[in-house]
């Protein structure tokens, strides 16, 4: 296993194909992937393409219908069953009769965790997002960004090892966005987490990754991989968007996205 | 409803409020009936179009009212009419009550079940919806039947519990459906969210279909103490039990050409019933205000 402590995830040869009524849908093929331990990997891609099924696979909730797919050295199930990662899906998914506090606080309250401690974790997580002054509000009283800045700090409550994100920044306003971009790159620096992290947003994957995942669709492949190097030892920061080397890696992704044709583009933002 | 802006007043205020316009609305209908069809009804070619409205078969409003106030029957000593009815009424609402505590717990669990087993729901489901299709009166004499054989030690069958029996037999039918609709109504996020925190069935039961589920539950619950009470009545008569409000619609029906007033009372104190069951239980819902975000009936 020593061979795998490094290794967040691994999918080797993946694919999914759902049978529905009208035939069957290939959503990925033969996806080989590797995400080490604390890396930033985004997954970018028209829409459709299979980023948030890969993402879906990699949870655990729905399974591969072939090839091998490894989390932390074991079977996704296992580190499903084992807790090792958070996640943060397209759709918030708050519980209505629950606070936002209460919301945020129910993976601990599923896990034991006690009463004090679930309290002091979801002060700290409020905080981050921004939304200790609506603790004790109801998801329906929130703004859709609101709402899903509450399914952001849900999925960090148990300081995983692994969060998988479908698009957490789709519905917030360019500020709060980069904002959030920001503290999720802190966060990832401070707790080492490996993160997956699907996006319509070039210059939000470029500025938040150490690796670009560039998708195609029917059959959902991965059509390239683009290494994010920063600038030696330097860390992301405010400045790193303003830099030469963050416009040419935007540049570089969309050329590699420009790579199918212009038709598949649909649904990918490339301002 | 104009008169009654919503937002203005509270929820069961406004319910209330407009419960009482339908009861007048009733009244002004029923009266209007008397002053505009004939007494003898409207007859066409033999056959009888609008029935007869005559003080014998319809009385006013107001002469059922005052027939509350007089005593039951001619015997000396004998209570109001008002009287009786309350009495009648508290022995039906109890055993109907009963029936329907049962009929919660047996429509919940076969919710419960068929939501977790989808083959459970698709075995279940038609003999759901098949029970209530079953007449009520063919089943009392037979629920009587095996009643009369249950001795356990002390424990001998009654006969109220076999009223309460099938009062329950109506009352589970909605409370089944609803609890099943809403156990069934978690988003797939939801449902994908408990999945991904490993929560078990019954975690995953407790914590969000449960819940989830209370919004289509109180209309049902409601709406179950509703049938709870006719089934009551019903099977009253069918079972010949004494005491309840059943009984003596039927009895007073014997004396409707002498005392017509009589047995609309005791008709309009078994609709009263059927509100007041509900409303009690209306009761419950105002404890699980924080669950109904979003109810609509
Ligand atoms: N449960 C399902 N049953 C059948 N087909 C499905 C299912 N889930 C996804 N698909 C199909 O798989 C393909 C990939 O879907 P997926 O949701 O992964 O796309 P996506 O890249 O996340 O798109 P978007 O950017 O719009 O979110 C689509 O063609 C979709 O129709
Ligand atoms: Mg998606």
């Amino acid at each position: 296993m020593n061979a795998q402590a490094g290794v967040a995830v691994q999918a080797v040869g993946v694919g999914k194909v759902f049978t529905t009524r009208s035939g069957a849908v290939t959503a990925l093929e033969d996806i080989d992937l590797t995400v080490a331990a604390g890396e930033f990997v985004s997954l970018i891609g028209p829409s459709g393409c299979g980023k948030s099924t890969l993402l879906r696979l990699v949870a655990d909730l729905d399974s591969p219908s072939s090839g091998e797919l490894t989390v932390f050295g074991t079977s996704a199930r296992a580190s499903r069953e084992g807790q090792q990662y958070g996640i943060a899906f397209q759709q918030a998914g708050l519980l209505p009769w629950r606070t936002v506090r209460a919301n945020i606080e129910l993976p601990l309250e599923l896990h034991g965790v006690g009463k004090r401690q679930r309290r002091a974790r979801a002060e700290e997580l409020l905080a981050l997002v921004g939304l200790t002054d609506f603790a004790a509000s109801f998801p329906h009283q929130l703004s859709g960004g609101m709402q899903q800045r509450v399914a952001i700090a849900r999925s960090l409550a148990e300081q995983p090892s692994l969060l998988l994100m479908d698009e957490p920044f789709g519905a917030l306003d360019e500020m709060t966005r980069e904002r959030m971009q920001t503290e999720l790159v802190r966060i990832c620096a401070e707790s080492g987490a490996a993160v997956l992290f699907v996006t319509h947003s070039i210059p939000e994957a470029v500025f938040l990754s150490d690796r670009v995942v560039v998708m195609s669709p029917r059959p959902g492949r991965i059509s390239a991989v683009l290494d994010i190097g920063l600038p030696d030892g330097q860390a992301r920061g405010e400045s790193t968007r303003e830099d030469a080397a963050f416009f040419a890696n935007v540049t570089a992704v969309r050329e590699a996205l420009h790579g199918g044709s212009v038709a598949d583009l649909r649904g990918v933002d490339v301002r | 409803m104009s008169l009654l802006r919503a937002g203005a007043v509270p929820g069961w205020v406004r319910r209330t409020g407009e419960g009482l316009l339908a009861l007048l609305a009733f009244v002004v209908l029923w009266e209007l009936v008397k002053l505009v069809v004939p007494d003898g009804g409207v007859v066409v070619g033999g056959v009888s179009l609008l029935p007869r409205t005559s003080d014998q078969t319809m009385p006013h409003v107001w002469s059922v009212l005052a027939r509350l106030g007089r005593p039951e029957t001619s015997a000396t000593g004998s209570v109001s009419l008002a009287g009786a009815l309350v009495t009648a009424s508290w022995f039906t609402l109890r055993i109907s009550l009963a029936g329907w505590l049962v009929g919660v717990l047996a429509g919940l669990g076969l919710a419960v079940v068929m939501q977790r087993w989808r083959i459970a729901e698709d075995a279940l489901a038609p003999w759901v919806v098949l029970s209530q299709t079953v007449p009520l009166i063919a089943l009392a004499p037979l629920v009587v039947g095996w009643g009369g054989k249950i001795h356990l030690g002390a424990f001998a069958w009654d006969r109220w519990m076999s009223v309460a029996l099938i009062a329950s037999y109506l009352a589970f039918f909605p409370v089944a459906v609803g609890a099943l609709r809403g156990l069934q109504s978690p988003t797939a996020a939801q449902v994908d969210l408990f999945r991904s925190l490993a929560a078990s069935g019954t975690r995953t039961l407790w914590r969000l279909r449960m819940p989830a589920a209370v919004p289509y539950l109180v209309p049902a619950l409601r709406l179950g103490a509703a049938t709870a009470v006719v089934g009551a009545i019903v099977a009253e008569v069918s079972t010949g039990t004494q005491g309840g409000i059943g009984r003596l619609i039927i009895s007073y029906a014997q004396s409707a050409t002498g005392d017509p007033a009589k047995p609309w009372a005791a008709i309009a104190a078994a609709a009263v019933l059927g509100l007041v069951a509900a409303g009690v239980v209306g009761l419950v819902g105002l404890g699980l205000r924080r669950f109904r975000v979003g109810e609509v009936a």
